[in-house]
């Protein structure tokens, strides 16, 4: 038994097996193999295995998502079985004396070219299926494979640190527990594990990455950010017992669902749910969400080679809206730069990325970006109640580009003949200190602003988030990004307009009655914080 | 050997479900060739990343072959399929 320890980034327990995450590809070199035909059995074996585990996936795909949802994994296992790819990957083992992981990942590479260099959104999309297969492939003919197969048992997932598109491509049905070297609490991963209502513990260290292995037995707990390597039996039990208690937790809060969000004097305000794209909406209805607050679209960007169509996104969006049957969609336009990159778009290295091209700035140096989100937006604005922000403002005149741009896009849209709503709502997200400063001539040209705390406590306090030897120094609860709260609450008041917090401040319970008392109309949280914000709700009192 | 072509109708043309379904049922036919042509490329429909990667759209027109000794039945059943998916 072997302890560690690192930060919790959200609260619950995990007892599992250990999957180590690693970055296929990148070490395996061009180096010849000894007998071309022990490669060919390898790789025969592989398949064999990669086929298996892509037919379980599928299995647990169909009654978790639904078949229409799962077939890409059927898609996956006929690409597997593709003559080409196949011939081509023995072609290169028998002739160029490859080893079969080289192989795999040469055959790959090409087949992905293949589709990426074509002049079709939707096909240039699959080359991250080709690629998702050489990974399943090659992590069949290296370490996994040996020690059981942990890429499709439910596993407790190690990684050094874990960027957006790599979180994006994980089968997330199968993690129990996300647990990092790196990474501070604002990372992507803190965030990715509270809205997939699972434990994380992060800034682990380096020892315990050079500790764990695949298959080992580890206890996360992430309300203490403990790690415990190969427990004991006792230990063992203590945590089993310790998460009988969430559980229990877990059964009085979900009592709560079908209340309203009230204070004990009468006030009530909505809780809304954050969400990443459609996969997040039955989690926030499952946890009795008012709305969505903020959906970020950026994710429909992601793990791509090329910008989503207007059609694709007008999917999402309405898939979205339908679902959520009338309540509430603040879906904010893309939040592209500084944490999260995207190659295509070839933007030039910035030395400070979170003050540089990013968001809404990005949105208005590119207006065809821009126009096609937003007529997928205005498109999909007839199934539901839609509301439209713009990330990252710091002026009137940004503010009024945005208002032009959907002004142009409803004309053509009309010019069309193409139906939308005329009950958009259009806000704003305050989250730089220009933004609050100015929030009295900001609120008088917008219907409602969403305060975005994790960026207005870096800009405020000059402190990189992702920067995890500064969390000392990123005290959210700072006076000066509470005051910037409430001046930006008391104008939008002044204005008719409406004010909600969808940073991760707003979760913070220690903070809801002095949110309250400011007069915040929403707040909209990852959806495992949505009953326990209407718990603490429910016991403040707001005058 | 029986040629037929098909304007394909579904708005993303012959996407990766469709070509899955296809290449399936062209292998129920062992012995016959089945091809498709696009242009100047051809392919054969059992292979479906070729098949795919010929990035048939909404719109285009394409040429099925069928030859051997189920060549009838084998163009009857791709007939069949695409009008009923694509």
């Amino acid at each position: 038994m072997k302890k560690f320890c690192g930060k919790g980034v959200y609260g619950a327990i995990a007892i599992g097996r250990v999957s180590v995450f690693s970055r296929q590809g990148t070490n395996i070199t061009q180096q010849k193999a000894e007998d071309p035909e022990q490669e060919l059995k390898r790789l025969a074996a592989a398949k064999a295995l990669a086929s298996a585990q892509l037919a379980e996936i599928y299995e647990k795909a169909c009654s978790e998502v639904g078949e229409e949802n799962a077939q890409i994994f059927e898609i996956h296992m006929m690409m597997l079985e593709d003559e080409d790819h196949s011939e081509r990957i023995e072609t290169l083992i028998r002739t160029e004396q490859a080893t079969a992981e080289y192989a795999v990942l040469t055959a790959g590479n090409e087949f992905s070219e293949m589709f990426a260099s074509m002049d079709d959104d939707y096909m240039q999309a699959r080359a991250a299926d080709v690629k998702d297969i050489s990974n399943r492939l090659i992590s069949c003919l290296t370490g996994s494979s040996e020690t059981g197969d942990a890429g499709s048992d439910m596993h407790i997932l190690c990684a050094d640190d874990l960027a957006p598109s790599e979180t994006v491509s994980l089968d997330k049905s199968l993690v129990v527990a996300f647990v990092t070297a790196f990474g501070s609490s604002n990372s992507h991963t803190a965030i990715l594990a509270r809205n997939m209502d699972i434990p994380a513990v992060i800034g682990a260290g380096e020892e315990f990455l050079s500790a764990v292995k695949d298959g080992d037995m580890l206890i996360v707990d992430g309300h203490t950010g403990d790690l415990i390597l190969d427990p004991d039996t006792e230990t063992e039990q203590f945590y089993r017992a310790r998460q009988e208690e969430d559980y229990c937790r877990a059964k009085s809060l979900s009592e709560l669902k079908g209340r309203p969000n009230i204070t004990k004097d009468g006030r009530e305000i909505r809780i809304y749910a954050n969400i990443g794209g459609p996969d997040g909406v039955d989690a926030a209805l499952e946890n009795d969400a008012g709305g969505i607050g903020l959906f970020r679209s950026e994710f429909l960007y992601l793990e791509r080679s090329d910008c989503p169509t207007e059609e694709q996104q007008f999917d999402a969006y309405k898939d979205v809206l339908t679902r959520m049957e009338g309540r509430q969609v603040i879906i904010r336009t893309l939040d592209i730069g500084a944490d999260k990159q995207i190659d295509y778009f070839g933007l030039k290295h910035e030395d400070n990325p979170a003050l540089g091209l990013r968001a809404v700035r990005l949105s208005l140096t590119r207006p065809e970006l821009f126009r096609t989100q937003l007529r997928a937006l205005y498109r999909a604005s007839v199934y539901g109640q839609l509301g439209i922000m713009f990330p990252m403002i710091t002026s009137v005149s940004e503010v009024e580009k945005c208002l032009a741009a959907c002004e142009e896009v409803k004309r053509e849209l009309s010019a069309e003949g193409i139906a939308y709503s005329d009950s958009v709502e259009i806000g704003i997200m305050v989250e730089t200190p220009a933004a609050a400063v100015i929030s009295d001539l900001l609120a008088q040209i917008v219907d409602f602003f969403s305060i975005g705390t994790n960026d207005l406590t870096q800009y405020t306090l000059a402190c990189d988030r992702q920067d995890p030897a500064l969390e000392a120094f990123a005290d959210p609860h700072h006076e000066a990004v509470l005051r910037l709260i409430e001046l930006t609450a008391k104008n939008a008041h002044a204005h008719d307009t409406w004010v909600g917090i969808c940073g991760e401040l707003a979760a913070d319970t220690s903070l809801t009655q002095t949110f309250l008392r400011m007069g915040i109309d929403e707040l909209s949280v990852s959806a495992p914080f949505i009953l326990p914000l209407r718990e603490a709700v429910r016991s403040s009192t707001a005058y | 050997m029986k040629t037929f072509q098909y304007t394909i109708q579904d708005k993303v043309g012959i996407h990766a479900r469709p070509a899955g379904l296809l290449a399936k049922l062209a292998k129920g036919f062992a012995g016959t060739k089945i091809t498709i042509t696009k242009g100047e490329k051809s392919v054969e429909v059992t292979k479906l990343m070729m098949l795919m990667g010929l990035g048939v759209k909404c719109g285009d027109t394409v040429t099925f072959t069928a030859e051997g000794p189920d060549e009838d039945a084998a163009a009857e059943a791709v007939m069949k399929f695409m009008s009923e998916n694509l």
